[in-house]
């Protein structure tokens, strides 16, 4: 079968972010960047299907600015076949993803998209639900696990009451939670390997898509400063103060 | 619990904005070394070392190797971190492709080197001394030790020692007594005991590759009379366990998790390397590289225990400021408000910035030399890397040490302390100063022999092309600040050298007694040539409005602060260089 991942650039989990000055979004000038964690999972675990025999073929796709091509390369160092950039100079949001996807799937189609369960730049958690939405494919999202037998996909995911397994019908689109694996370290020959490897790219004009963001941001603002804890003589007071200023019903 | 990150912007801003790396790709066989694939291979190497190597260091230092029935473990985790590091290819980096390496520049193994030495030293010695043997057989084996050896040694499956040392000589190998005696198969049976061998014996790959310094039974005497033996501890043909075993390993101030091995040689089967009685030879010709990884060892521990210094100083409450209270809402400031606690963290923080950039200016000739198509350039580096290699040894050693002391001075008595973790790096250091030649022989070598070479023709290397800088910038405002300071002294160290040339030759003691003070000098002229230069590179961003993280207001800042506080040293040294022999020799050896 043939896997599709996707991959986002992101401001790295390590980096402590600051705001741009003019609060119109996160400064993301001279800021370390990689590849959004959860999409390391989705890579992964298209990997490690290629490696038990079970995929014949990986592909990871990316959208955004040129540098977004590094992604594709830290991809294909952790393994994945091939590449496939689309050049999108604006922000790029959910929805018009999710139509690219639909027409970059038309093309390869493949038999299992995975994708991380979201961004964590602006956590939308969107992409996965609405391209399986778009495709008519069923969906299996924040997968802990993930077993392919039968021409089925066992996605076990981890839900408020214990574990939930799905059996989704290929294709299919599965997005990845923290649990599924451990990425893998690129190593060197394969960072060297995929610095040779040809990416391969689609405008948004060829594909027929428009990315121009559907939603407009007003302004970012960092959260309000968390304040001091207050003493309170005792417990009456504490009952007080919970009921009439933090509004909690102590029934 | 110490903390480790990785310098990534520094070394990057050394890279490519001081000492031009790029220009490496442009030599053939580096084509692949372009800046984004040298940025992507440094964040992966960065990863590797935070998380598989730093966690274990601690642990490592606790736990210490474990000799049972000739046979050493490791300390818990390093068998499955030293495969994560093998299976990443990272053995391979600069090793020729046709052994299954990646061809990279020796520079980019310098870095890494660093940032392995950082995280987890006593790990790093194990594909460190590989490295080492590849670099024996590679330059001096026969193609059929090559073929046999190089594949296992890149892909790491096997290790290497390097088997130098016997009880009764370290720095004078011309006396050592191990034997070879031919058999009738071509091969050798070494006999002898070899002390202080790291990884000589360990649980990390299937098989460990001796390097041993031995004599035939017709060698002359002495240093001229020893050659260079390759001994596996399985033959690579049969499996069969060869007569080479460990006899026990030394319990060490620091470097703990590092096994350092007594090993005993019975009729062991060994391959010669290399011609009869040319073994010094052949080891001195991987001992720039040898002496350049020393230094970035102490490089490594220098620039962790600044990171733990740097953070313990802006978390610890401890007096008010003198100038009146900075933190009104903690009971106390932070000691990084302190003056002598924020002169010390500079001195590191200049040491560590300044000792980097001269290695890597080293890393980078050493690159040149192999692989320059122009002969002239290629001499001329060569000239240069064996020139600096004594100065880079010592210096950055005697800096790690004293930067690591300094470090264990910011935390008080927690310094003090095993948890803190900071002691460690101090215990690591002090080897780098006495191995892979003491750097007392460093400077005797400074001195001696790299000096006196063709009239000074080596020096030159250095003094020309800082001559020429500091002529190309007398009218550069940004310098004009520091190109005083640095001339005065750089005057003193062409004085100085043609003193020390001139006494030494008419007595040599007068070289010796100078000597340690003389590498000393020496090097803060060269790191603050390097200085200058990183002065000059972060004043042509300042401008622009590039320094969004005040990153290049910081450089000058530092260098202020070593041209101020820790260039006047020269003075000091100068006089005691200038002052001659005669006041360490008049001195009886029955008077002490």
């Amino acid at each position: 079968m043939k896997i599709l991942v996707t991959v986002k650039r992101v401001i790295d989990y390590n980096v402590k972010i600051r705001l741009k000055a003019d609060a119109s979004g996160v400064e993301t000038a001279n800021v370390k960047m990689s590849m959004n964690p959860f999409d390391e999972i989705a890579v992964e675990e298209a990997v490690r299907l290629k490696e038990k025999g079970v995929a014949r073929e990986t592909l990871a796709v990316t959208f955004g600015p040129s540098q977004a091509q590094e992604t594709l390369r830290t991809a294909m160092a952790m393994g994945i076949d091939r590449a496939l950039y689309v050049p999108v100079d604006t922000e790029t949001q959910s929805l018009g993803v999710a139509h690219a996807l639909k027409k970059i799937i038309d093309r390869e189609k493949p038999d299992l998209v995975i994708m991380g369960k979201q961004a964590i730049d602006n956590d939308s958690s969107q992409t996965g639900p609405i391209l399986a939405a778009q495709l008519g494919w069923p969906q299996g999202t924040f997968a802990s696990k993930l077993d392919i037998k039968d021409g089925k996909a066992y996605v076990t995911r981890e839900i408020d009451g214990g574990l939930e397994t799905l059996a989704l019908t290929l294709p299919a689109v599965i997005t990845t939670d923290l649990r599924l694996n451990t990425p893998r370290y690129a190593s060197l020959p394969n960072i060297m390997k995929a610095k040779k490897k040809p990416i391969e790219v689609l405008t948004p004009d060829e594909l027929g898509v428009d990315f121009t963001p559907t939603l407009q941001i007003l302004k970012v603002a960092p959260p309000p400063p968390r304040k001091g804890g207050i003493k309170v003589p005792d417990v009456a007071t504490l009952i007080d103060r919970l009921t009439n200023e933090a509004k909690i019903k102590l029934s | 619990m110490p903390v480790y990150k990785a310098p990534l912007e520094e070394i990057r801003f050394i890279l490519t904005e001081v000492i031009g790396a790029r220009e490496l790709a442009a030599l053939p066989g580096y084509e692949d070394a372009t800046p984004e694939t040298v940025d992507t291979i440094l964040d992966a190497a960065a990863q590797l070392c935070e998380e598989v190597l730093f966690p274990l260091n601690q642990s490592g230092d606790e736990e210490g190797c474990h000799f049972v029935d000739n046979k050493v473990r490791t300390p818990e985790g390093f068998v499955e971190a030293y495969h994560t590091f093998r299976e990443g290819g990272w053995m391979g980096l600069s090793c020729d492709p046709a052994f299954g390496g990646q061809g990279l520049p020796l520079l980019l193994n310098c870095v890494i080197d660093e940032l392995v030495c950082s995280a987890n030293m006593s790990f790093g010695l194990y594909p460190g001394l590989t490295h080492g043997a590849y670099n024996a057989i590679a330059k001096h084996g026969s193609e059929a030790l090559k073929q046999t050896y190089l594949p296992k040694l890149v892909a790491g499956t096997w290790t290497g020692t390097m088997c130098l040392t016997e009880a009764h000589c370290g720095t004078d190998l011309g006396l050592l007594r191990t034997k070879a005696e031919p058999q009738t198969d071509g091969s050798y049976a070494l006999s002898g005991t070899k002390i202080f061998i790291s990884a000589g014996e360990h649980d990390l790959s299937e098989n460990i590759i001796h390097l041993v310094l031995a004599r035939l039974p017709d060698a002359p005497s002495g240093i001229k009379g020893i050659s260079l033996f390759v001994v596996p501890k399985f033959l690579p043909d049969t499996g069969v366990r060869n007569a080479v075993v460990c006899g026990g390993i030394e319990h060490k101030m620091g470097i703990k998790a590092s096994a350092t091995c007594t090993m005993n040689f019975d009729g062991a089967t060994g391959w010669l390397v290399g011609k009869p009685h040319k073994g010094m030879s052949a080891m001195f010709t991987m001992m720039n590289e040898a002496r350049l990884m020393v230094g970035l060892q102490g490089l490594g521990l220098a620039e962790v225990a600044t990171q733990n210094a740097v953070a313990y100083a802006r978390e610890r409450l401890q007096m008010r400021a003198l100038t009146g209270v900075k933190c009104p809402d903690k009971p106390a400031d932070p000691l990084i408000v302190h003056p002598d606690i924020r002169r010390t963290l500079l001195t590191m923080k200049a040491l560590v910035e300044g000792c980097r950039a001269l290695a890597l200016e080293v890393a980078k000739k050493l690159d040149i030399e192999a692989k320059h198509p122009d002969e002239n350039t290629r001499a001329e580096a060569a000239d240069f890397v064996a020139l600096m290699i004594p100065v880079v040894k010592a210096f950055l050693t005697d800096t790690g040490f004293d930067v690591t002391n300094m470090a264990m001075q910011i935390y008080g008595g927690h310094g003090y302390i095993r948890d803190n973790g900071v002691e460690q790096y101090a215990r690591d250091a002090r080897i780098t100063q006495i191995y892979e030649g003491t750097n007392g022989i460093q400077a005797l070598d400074l001195v001696g022999r790299k000096m006196a070479e063709d009239y000074g023709r080596l020096l030159r290397r250095f003094f020309h092309p800082v001559a020429a800088f500091l002529e190309a910038e007398k009218e550069n405002p940004a310098l004009a600040e520091f190109l005083p300071l640095f001339i005065s002294a750089f005057t003193k160290l062409q004085t100085a050298s043609l003193t020390v040339a001139a006494r030494g030759l008419a007595n040599p003691d007068e070289a010796g007694a100078a000597a340690t003070d003389y590498l000393r000098l020496f090097a803060f002229i060269a790191v603050g040539f390097m200085w200058l230069r990183m002065a000059k590179a972060a004043a042509e961003k300042l401008p622009c409005g590039g320094d969004r993280t005040g990153f290049y207001d910081a450089k000058l800042k530092t260098a202020r602060f070593y041209f101020a506080r820790l260039m006047p040293q020269v003075n000091a040294l100068n006089l005691a260089i200038l002052s001659g022999a005669k006041n360490i020799m008049d001195f009886p050896a029955e008077g002490f």
